[in-house]
């Protein structure tokens, strides 16, 4: 207890602004909302990567010049420089272009496991969460089994029953996702169907569905970004991994794990055609979950 | 370091502190949360602190500990404990002096006591880590002395239980063991009785003032003026952080000089003020005395008449069967319960925790079908039938819970809450309309149509629940506690809110309180709870009077009351 000097308060401070309300205002700079809403600077490059990330997908044409699929044989394994920043693969492709052009299709296979993932792992999930027990224990079964398999043996196999593709690859990856999503959303149907207003709800005779339509359901789905956005980043993972093994997209597609597959028998000569997409997945899916740990934060004990 | 120098200089104030300050940065809008507190308690004096929630009590109790929390910023004049500066503390002085010279009572045991220990090594380690007593002999004898000295009974077998294992009471009790086991010349309390059942908060508060008569020094704090005129030598009311009365108890609540503090003891629900507007309490000169004040009350619309039976309830009986795991044990919640709610009526329910009487409403509510007996709702069968049958007759009935929040859905703002519960399709206009009368019936404007629940005061919240139950024309509402979690001022509030509603209306009410108080100023009949059965019944001023059962008796003697409580300090 340090007592400087008596009533050290009477000078007047400023009211400021309560944290929470301050919003995103166009006119200010993203540093400058950063720094008033105290970001830690690991988030706000974490969303700067994403947008990069979102934009290098939609037009990736705007970053580089270079054709990610076409190369010149005489340029082949020029290491990176001014010329070719990222260098040139065996091919004489530019490794940045094709990093660059790659993005598209592991944040589309990686959303699209997430989104087959979630979707299924939703409707299990709510059926878990209802009153009845054998359906839950039904339900809960299966998530134990599907669990029971690491992630990508899994969804190997069933890339093996399904063949090979971006398509296939994303139903693999998302059926692997079931148990994480399903439980969630069990356990957040559960302490929802619990909740006093859903009481209320029944009190002013509603219906059981049109208490679950209009109280349980959507308290449920709030949680469902946060949850996605935490898992989207270990799903490109796992895609990257599947992709490397031969099992997603075919060469020359310049997908990440296939640019890894590729580099492996050059990796003695020229470290780079390996180094950068691997640096691409790393930084992905470090960027997705410091900002789905983020969301998961802020949000903690808000939603019940 | 603790008893000898409390024998040498017994006046010698324990603590006293002058011109204390605190503030946090940031918070607030920088403007401190306390100012100017002037505080000084002497060997074998309690001195009670007395506001309303956020008027800075807590934190003003806890830097006396220097436990104000991470970045409190505190300022002070003069701060000495026992007679040593205490400005000049280091952490390491405090730690050495929480325990043996200070002991802090919290109000929930159940979080303040560590899950993983008994109460047992709850105690003894208050009694090691300061080195009082080394040999472990002799920290097992004292440690169950402590126990037996709270009031625990049986201490050898008990010093063996975890604190879920106790009753709230017993509970409750180990607290205050830990607290004093180093024997510390200053206890402080923070509403250490708030939680209990008022039998078991009576037994509570004489274990504290037996530490008094042994020359203890206790600041307790409370929201609870009648628990304070029982044990208190002194009181401090704060409001906003300042100090706006102090003086001996008996000065300052019988004749008590600041305007809040009138307000405060005027807002007391009881028997006295039946009939009459809670918050529209004044005061005025005695007609005999200069110095007496007299409480003057202005008096609700007539009440109209009782009318025909809305509910019955016929020897209902529920018992619930324990898990497996817990040996199948049946418990009988409810047995043979009968009564019945006259249109325009006002009926009570209270109990103590655990008597039945959540379950009771539950079985009203159809939220729960009694194993036995039936509830009828306007002469219609209500228990016996199906949900879906009931769904008809469900407007008729309301609720309105203790803890309105956590009854709104998180997503909706006022308009909707209200508009869920209101009957009919007739344009979106009128339907606005409606809800607009409904918030300025309960005292709300249409400003309040877009707030969501989380940003109203904890009285705004419960007025938005009654809005809500009225808004069906309900011919009953089951009030579960409903103004427990409030404030003395906002619970007359709601309550006067509530009563004139009634009369206006004619709805009957079943209303289900712990407080007697608030019972005996509202309610016609009485129902009083204890293991499931009611006991007794009849006209609350007949059995709150006159009461007839031991327990209700029982019930009454411990309900801490400023008169009383006076005459026998």
């Amino acid at each position: 207890m340090t007592a400087p000097s008596h009533r050290s308060f009477d000078t007047a401070v400023p009211l400021e602004a309560p944290q929470d309300l301050v919003g995103f205002e166009a006119s200010h700079s993203l540093a400058a909302i950063a720094v008033r809403r105290r970001l830690p600077f690991g988030l706000v490059l974490s969303f700067v990567f994403v947008a990069f990330l979102i934009a290098a997908s939609i037009a990736p044409s705007l970053f580089t010049h270079f054709d990610p699929l076409v190369g010149d044989f005489s340029e082949g394994l020029k290491p990176p420089g001014w010329a070719h920043l990222f260098g040139t693969d065996r091919l004489g492709r530019d490794v940045f272009a094709r990093t660059v052009f790659g993005t598209r299709y592991s944040l589309l296979i990686g959303f699209g496991g997430v989104a087959v993932g979630l979707g299924a792992g939703i409707v299990l999930g709510i059926i878990a969460g209802q009153r009845n027990r054998i359906l839950d224990e039904a339900v809960s079964r299966l998530f134990d089994m599907l669990s029971s398999f690491p992630g990508v043996l899994l969804a190997m196999l069933i890339v093996t029953f399904l063949g090979q593709g971006m398509l296939n690859i994303a139903i693999a990856v998302g059926i692997a996702g079931i148990p994480k999503f399903g439980r969630v959303v069990r356990a957040q149907t559960q302490l929802i169907r619990d909740a006093d207003y859903v009481t209320q709800a029944a009190i002013y005779g509603l219906s059981r569905w049109q208490v679950f339509i209009r109280h349980v359901l959507p308290n449920v789905l709030v949680a469902i970004p946060i949850i996605a956005t935490v898992y989207i980043g270990s799903t490109i993972l796992i895609v990257s991994g599947l992709s490397f093994l031969g099992l997603g997209p075919q060469p020359p597609t310049p997908e990440w794990g296939v640019m890894l597959a590729e580099s492996r028998d050059v990796l003695r000569v020229a470290w780079w055609p390996g180094v950068f997409p691997g640096l691409a997945i790393t930084a992905t899916v470090i960027a997705f979950s410091v900002i789905g740990n983020h969301l998961q934060q802020r949000f903690e004990g808000r939603l019940a | 370091m603790s008893s000898v120098g409390s024998q040498i200089d017994r006046a010698a104030p324990v603590v006293e502190v002058q011109g204390l300050s605190i503030g946090f940065a940031g918070a607030n809008g920088g403007k401190p949360i306390v100012v100017d507190f002037d505080l000084t308690i002497r060997p074998g004096e309690c001195v009670a602190l007395v506001g309303e929630s956020g008027s800075g009590k807590s934190i003003t109790a806890r830097s006396l500990l220097n436990l104000a929390g991470d970045g409190a910023k505190t300022a002070v004049h003069r701060f000495e404990i026992k007679g040593r500066d205490a400005r000049s503390f280091g952490e390491a002085d405090w730690r050495k002096l929480r325990g043996t010279v200070t002991g802090l009572v919290m109000q929930d045991a159940l979080v303040s006591l560590d899950p993983l220990r008994t109460i047992g090594q709850e105690v003894a380690e208050v009694i090691s880590s300061h080195r009082i007593l080394t040999d472990a002999g002799a920290i097992r004898d004292r440690t169950l002395q402590t126990l037996g000295k709270v009031g625990i009974p049986n201490p050898a077998d008990r010093a063996l239980q975890y604190a879920h294992q106790l009753s709230g009471g017993l509970r409750q009790r180990a607290l205050i063991a830990s607290a004093i086991a180093a024997d510390p010349d200053l206890i402080i309390a923070d509403e250490p009785t708030t939680s209990l059942d008022v039998t078991v908060q009576a037994q509570v508060l004489q274990v504290l003032a037996e530490r008094i008569r042994e020359g203890a020094g206790l600041l307790l704090i409370s929201h609870d003026l009648a628990v304070v005129a029982g044990i208190a030598d002194r009181v401090i009311v704060m409001r906003d952080g300042r100090v706006v009365d102090s003086g001996p108890t008996r000065d300052v609540l019988t004749h008590p000089r600041h305007p809040y503090t009138r307000q405060l003891i005027a807002a007391i629900p009881s028997g006295r003020s039946r009939g009459s507007r809670l918050a529209s309490a004044r005061f005025e000169p005695g007609a005999s005395d200069a110095t007496a004040v007299s409480i003057v009350r202005e008096p609700l619309p007539q009440r109209q008449a009782a009318g025909e039976v809305v509910l019955e309830v016929k020897e209902i009986s529920k018992s619930f069967i324990a898990p497996k795991a817990a040996g199948r044990a049946k418990s009988v919640v409810l047995q043979d319960i009968s009564f019945d709610v006259r249109a325009a009526e006002v009926v009570g329910i209270v109990g103590e925790s655990g008597s039945g009487k959540s379950t009771c409403a539950k079985v009203v509510l159809g939220l729960l079908d009694p194993d036995d007996g039936e509830v009828t709702l306007l002469g219609e069968p209500w228990s016996s039938v199906a949900e879906a049958g009931r769904r008809r007759l469900r407007r008729k009935l309301q609720y309105i819970p203790q803890d309105a929040l956590s009854s709104f859905d998180p997503r909706y703002r006022v308009r909707n809450i209200i508009a869920e519960n209101l009957p009919g399709a007739d344009g979106r206009i009128a339907r606005l309309d409606r809800i607009v009368s409904l918030l300025e019936l309960v005292g709300l404007s249409a400003d309040h149509l877009d707030r969501v629940p989380r940003s109203l005061s904890g009285g705004q919240r419960q007025r938005v629940s009654i809005a809500r139950a009225l808004a069906a024309e309900p011919a009953i509402i089951v009030c579960d506690e409903p103004v427990s979690a409030l404030d003395i001022c906002i619970q007359a509030q709601v309550l006067d809110l509530l009563a004139e509603l009634q009369s206006r209306l004619g709805t009957a009410l079943l209303f289900i309180s712990h407080d007697l108080g608030v019972i005996e100023h509202l309610c016609d009949r009485v129902l009083v709870f204890q293991n499931g059965r009611i006991v007794e019944q009849g006209g609350a001023e007949a059995v709150l009077r006159q009461p007839q059962h031991a327990y209700t008796k029982s019930l009454l003697a411990s309900v801490p009351d400023i008169q009383r409580g006076l005459s026998a300090a």
